[in-house]
């Protein structure tokens, strides 16, 4: 199981990092300037929207706008570490709940067989 | 998946929002029901939640050399059933629209729709028909957690084929372009939702065993086998 949980991190490693070698180069725009390499899926949407409908006018706008694209990653960064944060509590408290369970059923055990020797003696008189 | 604000004309914007609606009420009815009746999974609740909310902010590179995220909303909707993923999908599209411009309020009912309720129930569909043909654990959950986080990003793709129409190609011709930006993006970062997700499914059957037995869609199984 142990094995398998790291060969199982390993791919998804593995999945994340070969995009970069794997991927095409962005293709030259029209201005000859070759476009954003791993852009955002959703701000290529937005111009295959313009392709389509270069009409099309957004009707509203984003009521907060990150004042940088720091800003930005600050808060990613902020909501990707809450969530870690949690599930590493969980995942803490977890297994020490695990092992003391194990210790005390140990322990139990260990008494139990005592007790056991204990009666035994005691009919062996 | 997030379809940016104002990107989708009025009457799609509001025809989303109605339509998700309901599930929100939904979910919201579900949780708290679940939550009476086992108070001491609210912890593994929030593991869900958190899942959910660090795989989401985590933009990784893909193939056709652009980034995107995984919705991590399937791991939820096998533990607690999906209708229960749509309010929390809702706190992390809110966090983002609200706080990172990313998706929108007008944007939010057809961002939920994708995210919170195709993709859970997607999900949760696949594990119980995986589990009903008795097949291994951990296969129905990759199954169920990558193929849901796919069928969100496909449904992105159909709801901006179905705004933006291609003048020559109509409705197919859209749906194959936002399908190549969105769909075939999304897949490698789908098998990496389904490989975490069944990590986590790891640590539960490892340290949880007990609280996984009382969730419906896992009890089931345990209580034959």
């Amino acid at each position: 199981m142990k094995l398998r949980n790291w060969l199982i991190l390993a791919a998804v490693v593995l999945l994340t990092v070969l995009p970069l070698w794997l991927a095409a180069p962005p293709a030259i725009g029209p201005d000859g300037i070759p476009g954003e390499a791993f852009g955002g899926a959703d701000n290529k949407a937005q111009a295959a929207i313009g392709e389509i409908a270069p009409g099309y006018k957004p009707w509203f706008s984003p009521l907060l706008e990150p004042a940088s694209g720091e800003i930005a990653s600050l808060l990613f960064a902020l909501q990707a570490a809450l969530g870690a944060g949690v599930i590493g509590y969980w995942l803490g408290a977890s297994v020490t709940r695990e092992r003391l369970r194990r210790e005390m059923n140990e322990k139990a055990a260990g008494q139990e067989s005592s007790a056991q020797t204990a009666e035994d003696a005691a009919h062996a008189d | 998946m997030h379809i940016m604000e104002g990107f989708l004309p009025f009457e799609h914007a509001l025809g989303w929002t109605i339509a998700a609606t309901p599930f929100i009420a939904w979910g919201l009815q579900s949780i708290k029901k679940h939550l009476r009746e086992k108070p001491e999974q609210r912890m593994l609740l929030g593991v869900a939640a958190a899942f959910s909310f660090t795989l989401s902010a985590l933009k990784l590179p893909s193939v056709t050399g652009s980034c995107s995220h995984p919705t991590g909303v399937g791991l939820g909707a096998l533990l607690f059933g999906p209708a229960a993923m749509v309010p929390v999908g809702l706190v992390v599209l809110l966090f983002q629209a609200l706080l990172l411009a990313h998706g929108g309020l007008t944007t939010l009912g057809a961002n939920l729709f994708s995210m919170a309720i195709v993709g859970p129930f997607v999900a949760a569909g696949l594990f119980r028909a995986g589990r009903a043909l008795a097949l291994p654990l951990s296969a129905c959950v990759f199954a169920a957690a990558a193929l849901g986080d796919l069928a969100t990003y496909v449904t992105t793709a159909i709801q901006l084929a179905w705004a933006f129409p291609d003048p020559a190609g109509g409705f197919a011709g859209s749906l194959a372009k936002f399908g190549a930006i969105f769909a075939i993006t999304q897949i490698p970062l789908a098998i990496s939702e389904g490989l975490l997700t069944v990590l986590v499914v790891n640590a539960l059957r490892r340290f949880n065993a007990d609280e996984l037995q009382k969730l419906p869609l896992f009890g089931q199984r345990g209580a034959k086998a």
